[in-house]
């Protein structure tokens, strides 16, 4: 019972954190309205020269750039969540002090980046999409069910997200620069997500691949869902599969860090 | 002759600073191999998505692949130059919020030259090899009826786009001294440029090509001269001496951004901290 206020308490302050930055979080969605104004248009000439494609009209391809605009700092798909000040901590050496504090290192890191993804969907994601829902024509579900689906979705896209770049941060402490890490983290979100491209406009077998990767549970998971082109329960087992796993993994290397590294001094 | 003793003195510290920064990011190699990489294939899928759209369509808002292509390549090489030059830019927020701005102004080094040159990343090179593999490989398979003036105004638009490229980096700095935390907001304009650019001005609404010519002339890095390259319409239908104008639209935006950064510079005032 004290543990859970505990991380409720942490989740509570990676909110708060975030919503201190006003002029921050204002500026993040001017930049997500521009770059869905950029890649709806593209996307629009894309289905108008090829209608249909991906099993989406031109109204889901829409709706499918804005929630993608909205989930990208979210779920930090690109990086910039709880991970980089982790990795930033394991580099200095400032993670001793994490590691004595009488709470799991993971579980502390989880609430954290749990509390800034849901300030930045309230903050940052919703005005977008709003946007883009009341500028382009799009397609929207009307029955309570698919939003409610949506939630839950995204309440599991969060935990996979963590859970990838859980093991990027702890990579730290092998490698002590972050920053190769990062970019390439970055890459694959980006790519494998579908933040690019929808992940069923791909092509043949690389559709395939990336369609059961971590990073398709993050964007194509919840876009499937609010589409109706899914069947939740499906999308949710999917999700949790890879939420175990990378938490596990997490936890494993982990414990291998905290007993084989030295950590740094200064 | 003051002013030109003052570029040069200029010049001097980026040089040296950005000398510094190299080889400090030769101390972590393995990281530097990483992120050069990085680099250059985040462009490259920047790429790779235009060539899966490309795998489903023949041609998108009426241009083929190797016509975007060439439009892709001229954007990432102007925009990867800027980026290499002045990309750190983009941080001085950071330097405003907690301080160490101040570190900059009693050095005895301008401090424009100072900040382009703050954490100088040789791996940018990355991006601008990217788009120059791309621009070749475009030009491989477009049938360009050459003539010289088309060969001189390839090397000249590129330096055009690059000039323009880095005053959108020098007001976004400046605005950043009003704004701090709103660093962002540049992005939407340096990132979303380029990507802008990637693209045929045909796919866009009219008012947002009407915006990035006469406001915020990106138009100018590749839109207008390629169309004169590809002999294809203008946007807008602009006049067909527009496509020339490049380095004049580039010098006119320096002037403004060297303005909004002294105005900025100067209402800077210290954190205290």
């Amino acid at each position: 019972m004290g543990a859970g206020r505990l991380y409720v308490a942490v989740a509570a302050g990676g909110f708060r954190r975030y919503a201190t930055y006003r002029a921050a979080t204002a500026a993040g969605v001017f930049t997500n309205t521009v770059f869905g104004l950029i890649i709806v248009c593209t996307y629009r000439a894309l289905w108008d020269a090829r209608p249909h494609l991906g099993g989406y009209d031109q109204a889901q391809a829409v709706t499918y750039v804005w929630l993608g605009q909205a989930l990208l700092s979210t779920l930090a798909i690109g990086g910039g969540g709880a991970e980089e000040e982790l990795m930033e901590r394991i580099r200095t050496g400032d993670v001793a002090v994490d590691l004595y504090r009488p709470a799991d290192l993971q579980l502390w890191w989880l609430a954290a980046d749990l509390g800034r993804s849901c300030f930045q969907l309230l903050g940052r994601g919703v005005l977008p999409f709003l946007f883009g829902m009341l500028c382009f024509p799009a397609y929207l579900p009307s029955d309570a069910g698919t939003w409610l689906a949506l939630l839950v979705t995204l309440a599991l896209a969060m935990l996979v997200g963590f859970g990838i770049r859980y093991l990027l941060a702890l990579s730290a402490f092998w490698l002590l620069d972050g920053a190769g890490v990062t970019r390439i983290a970055w890459l694959a979100g980006y790519f494998c997500s579908g933040m690019l491209l929808p992940l069923n406009v791909f092509p043949g077998t690389l559709g395939e691949v990336v369609r059961a990767l971590p990073w398709s549970a993050l964007l194509q998971a919840p876009a499937d869902v609010l589409l109706g082109r899914a069947d939740p329960l499906g999308v949710w087992l999917f999700q949790a599969g890879w939420a175990v796993a990378l938490l596990g993994a997490g936890r494993l290397l982990q414990s291998a860090a905290t007993r084989r590294v030295v950590v740094q001094g200064g | 002759m003051a002013e030109y003793g003052r570029v040069r003195e200029g010049v001097r510290a980026y040089g040296l600073i950005a000398g510094m920064w190299v080889r400090s990011t030769m101390v972590y190699r393995a990281s530097f191999v990483m992120t050069t990489f990085g680099n250059f294939a985040a462009t490259f899928f920047d790429f790779v998505a235009i060539m899966l759209m490309f795998s489903r369509v023949d041609s998108l808002a009426g241009w083929s692949l190797p016509e975007v292509a060439f439009l892709y390549g001229l954007s990432a090489v102007a925009f990867g130059m800027a980026d290499l030059l002045i990309g750190s830019m983009d941080r001085l927020g950071r330097r405003v919020r907690d301080g160490t701005l101040d570190t900059l102004l009693v050095r005895p080094a301008p401090v424009l030259a100072q900040v382009a040159a703050d954490r100088f990343a040789l791996r940018r090179l990355g991006r601008v090899t990217q788009g120059a593999l791309v621009l070749g490989w475009s030009l491989s398979r477009l049938e360009v009826a050459w003539t010289p003036l088309k060969l001189l105004l390839m090397p000249v638009m590129v330096a055009g786009g690059c000039g323009i490229f880095c005053a959108v980096f020098v007001a976004g700095a400046a605005f950043q001294f009003l704004a701090q935390d709103a660093s962002e907001v540049q992005n939407a304009f340096t990132y979303g440029g380029t990507t802008l650019l990637q693209y045929p001005p045909a796919v866009f609404t009219e008012e947002l090509v009407r915006g990035v010519t006469f406001v915020l002339p990106l138009a100018f890095v590749n839109w207008v001269p390629a169309a004169y390259v590809l002999g294809r319409p203008y946007p807008l239908g602009l006049p067909g001496w527009t496509a020339f104008v490049s380095p004049l639209v580039a010098l006119a935006c320096c002037a403004l951004a060297g303005l909004a950064w002294r105005a900025g510079l100067r209402s800077y005032r210290s954190t205290g901290s």
